[in-house]
């Protein structure tokens, strides 16, 4: 008894430490917007509000997190996502597995990179930094009043029911654990690029200087979206039960498009860094990245996208979150169209140069979600307007994709190859030589070995090992690998700049990527059967025997559980075991795939449903598929060495930026 | 996030996750079956959110996938089967939509896009005052820069 009016209390502390949080975000907004010019004094008070925002909100979300924990069902959203003999990690996890949990992480990560910056934030010049704290905490006063009128987590219930009625089994999920929170990381971390933009914009001043603050916000905020992203891609794949990896579903490509944007943004800001060109491409970059992002978090939600995907099926809500887009998102642009011309652009350099491959880069990249985001709206404008309804699936995508990348990734190997301002095109494929030499017969040995399945397999391929391989030229031609003593070429290596083997690590990792999914289209096969106990069968030359059947409880489902034996083609055998589980409280069931890894490549097994007295059996042999996942991976690591560069740990920003961004006047 | 948004579409529409082609509605014919596979695969499952019939577990996709199967028996090509479902259920069914009138802008968005930005690139390139001409200096040029630096250009290639 004593412990439930503690746990009360607690649930009216966080309602009132993000009632408060909000109205400190209100102010604060009002205050950097409009009075940025006060400077030094207006930047602490402003900097003490964004850590205390970060607080409150914390403050709110733990105590949402504890009703969940010790099962407080006075607390609504724990009666409805939450249960009693859920699993600690599930119960953590539940809090985000909804709409209103969702938008309160959504919410706390925003107040934390807000913070981040008032923390880190202190060599800005005051006037930057005024209006950057300003922008965020516009966010977060928007996106936080919408919570508390439209979608309050704090909502109570009385009686309290003795059950709750458990998160959804699907979701019940290590992977739903990890998956949102980095995905929401990579969103909201854009909200800062965001707020620069804006600062910039408003302040009529940009530079050097602003793209090396900007570019590490941007890097890490990619690298959580890039984590996000492969690991609900994988999540998809052994949770689903079919071993599909990517399905070009709209929430997907919602996700998938502030990633392109971002990496485009990361490649301007280089350039806009480094050469202090492309100002105004980057500013409108991180306008749409962020926006891109919003799309993706509530455009999903509104009930606008397709009814069925949204935890916000209530019209009210889907109509004062389109408000909102559209008010934030229009006046961004506004703010772009009315304003961007005082910037001024600098930095002069010829097409073929490092510049001009950056902004190819750039133009595949921008009209790659252009592309995206037709495709996934198309449809939606066509039955509003023309009352035709059409599907746009995967084939399209894969097609209109895949057609701008193969030329991207053609010429991806030749950038960071080529000197800033002008570059001699033949010099870098002269150093490409060996790298197409390696990939062309490569490519020609795999067809000859795997067959030839799809027509354009060896096209793949041969655009995998190239960017692979490419990946590499500069680090040979800068180590002077093979033209001086070995130790030699070591010590080069090791004092180059991390960026470089950034850069290196970063285009080896897609082009890794490419090769998984080049070899898991072309290369994949696939057995449906009927199986008892007792019985084998064979694929890809792995045999796989069927020992028994049980049912087994597990704590808050049912299982059917088939134990298997999967012997490889060179002898080793496998103990697997598949489960088709059936979860009590809510009566559904899901699979749980049985997944053998062998090297890179997986033999995956799937229990079916039965059927007259067997048991169907679904297996799949998956070569290399886990290059797709490592792949990215090495690109999220590539990101983080980036990070740790020398540049970004001395501060050059500090020496570089204060005289430029004196006040004018 | 994204994913589980995802996920629940599919819950809407499945009673279990994602299982699909079952063992009694195969042919016989692999080559028969690998047609029905491949047409499957573009055909959508009307009721579920953006899944092909070859991956769903609706009633409805079974129907549809017993449906084409019984059209390759009798002897269809495969724009036949297509034609035929199309017939019946509109081209909502089709996964990857056909170029008419009404997808004409969906289809040619990415082009016009990249034609646009290759235009914008190459004007941009064209007009532009501040860019570098020519592939050498000229020699008045080289002469002032020698002047100015005493080394010529030197750092073209810093970064």
């Amino acid at each position: 008894m004593a412990a439930g009016d503690c746990d009360a209390v607690s649930i009216e502390l966080g309602h009132f430490a993000l009632i408060l949080a909000c109205a400190i975000a209100a102010v604060s907004a009002l205050g950097g917007l409009l009075f940025w010019r006060n400077g030094q004094r207006l930047a602490q008070v402003l900097a003490q509000a964004s850590i205390l925002q970060f607080v409150l909100v914390a403050v709110a979300f733990l105590a949402v997190v504890q009703a969940f924990v010790t099962s407080d069902f006075s607390l609504k959203l724990a009666v409805d996502n939450s249960h009693s003999l859920k699993p600690l990690i599930f119960k953590i996890s539940g809090v985000w597995g909804n709409h209103e949990g969702s938008l309160l992480l959504w919410i706390l990560i925003l107040v934390l990179f807000g913070a981040l910056v008032a923390a880190f934030g202190r060599r800005l010049p005051a006037d930057l930094l005024n209006l950057v704290l300003g922008a965020q905490s516009l966010l977060v006063a928007a996106f936080g009043g919408f919570t508390l009128f439209t979608s309050n987590p704090f909502a109570r219930m009385s009686p309290p029911p003795l059950e709750g009625t458990d998160l959804n089994p699907i979701l019940q999920d290590i992977g739903l654990a990890i998956h949102p929170p980095l995905l929401y990381a990579g969103y909201v971390g854009f909200s800062i690029c965001f707020s620069f933009a804006m600062a910039a914009l408003i302040s009529g001043r940009i530079d050097q200087a602003w793209a090396r603050w900007v570019r590490p916000w941007t890097m890490l905020s990619w690298i959580f979206l890039t984590l996000g992203i492969a690991m609900g891609s994988y999540w998809a794949y052994y949770e689903l039960g079919w071993g599909g990896w990517w399905f070009w579903d709209p929430v997907e490509n919602a996700s998938f498009m502030p990633w392109l944007a971002g990496t485009a943004l990361l490649h301007s800001a280089l350039v806009m860094e480094k050469r202090n060109a492309l100002k105004i491409w980057t500013i409108f970059l991180s306008i749409i990245t962020f926006s891109l992002s919003l799309l993706g978090t509530f455009l999903v939600r509104s009930g606008i996208l397709t009814s069925v995907h949204t935890f916000a099926s209530d019209p009210t809500r889907g109509l004062v979150i389109l408000t909102m887009l559209a008010v934030l998102i229009g006046g961004a642009f506004l703010l772009f169209a009315t304003r961007a011309s005082t910037l001024r652009q600098g930095g002069l350099f010829a097409p073929i140069s490092r510049e001009g491959a950056l902004i190819l880069n750039n133009l595949f990249l921008a009209t790659a979600v252009g592309a995206i985001l037709v495709g996934t709206l198309y449809p939606l404008l066509l039955d509003a307007l023309a009352g035709t309804t059409i599907s746009v699936g995967a084939p399209f995508f894969n097609l209109t994709f895949g057609a701008l990348m193969a030329p991207l990734l053609l010429v991806l190997p030749f950038g960071p190859l080529l000197p800033w301002k002008r570059a001699d095109l033949v010099a870098a494929g002269q150093r490409l030589v060996g790298a197409a030499g390696l990939a062309i017969f490569l490519t020609i040995l795999v067809s000859a070995l795997g067959g030839i399945s799809i027509s354009l397999a060896p096209l793949g391929l041969l655009l995998g090992f190239w960017v692979t391989f490419g990946a590499f030229a500069e680090l040979i031609e800068r180590g002077r690998i093979g033209r001086i003593p070995v130790g030699e070429s070591v010590r080069r290596l090791v004092g180059l700049p991390r960026t470089i083997w950034s850069t290196a690590l970063g285009h080896m990792g897609l082009g890794l990527t490419v090769l998984g999914i080049v070899s898991v289209t072309a290369w994949e096969t696939e057995l449906v059967t009927t199986l008892n106990p007792g019985e084998t069968t064979e694929l890809s030359g792995y045999t796989l025997a069927f020992d028994s059947f049980e049912q087994i409880p597990g704590p808050n489902y049912m299982a059917d559980t088939g134990h298997f034996t999967v012997t490889a083609p060179g002898g080793g055998t496998k103990q697997l075991a598949a489960e088709r589980r059936t979860y009590v409280a809510s009566g559904m069931p899901t699979t749980e795939a049985a997944i053998e890894t062998y090297g890179l490549s997986q033999f995956y097994l799937q229990l079916g449903e039965p059927l007259d007295d067997t048991h169907v059996v679904r297996i799949w042999y998956k070569p290399y598929i886990l290059l797709i996942w490592i792949g990215a991976l090495v690109m999220a690591g590539a990101g983080v060495l980036s990070l740790t560069d020398r540049r970004l740990r001395v501060g050059a920003p500090q020496r570089a930026a204060k005289p430029a961004m004196e006040p004018a006047e | 996030m994204k994913r589980f948004l995802a996920l629940f579409a599919l819950l809407f529409c499945l009673v279990m996750p994602a299982l699909a082609v079952s063992p009694d509605e195969m042919l016989g014919d692999p080559v028969l079956e690998q047609r029905a596979r491949d047409i499957s695969a573009g055909l959508r499952c009307l009721v579920c959110q953006n899944q092909s019939i070859d991956d769903s577990d609706a009633d409805l996709a079974r129907d549809l996938r017993i449906l084409v199967r019984e059209r390759l028996v009798a002897g269809d090509s495969n724009a036949e089967v297509e034609q035929y479902l199309v017939d019946r259920y509109g081209e909502y069914v089709l996964l990857n939509p056909r170029l008419n009138n009404h997808t004409l802008i969906l289809w040619i968005a990415a082009p016009v896009l990249l034609a646009l930005g290759l235009f914008g690139l190459f004007w941009a390139v064209r007009r532009s005052p501040s860019k570098p001409r020519g592939e050498a200096l000229s020699d008045d040029e080289r002469r002032v820069l020698d002047e100015l630096s005493g080394s010529g250009e030197s750092d073209a290639t810093k970064g």
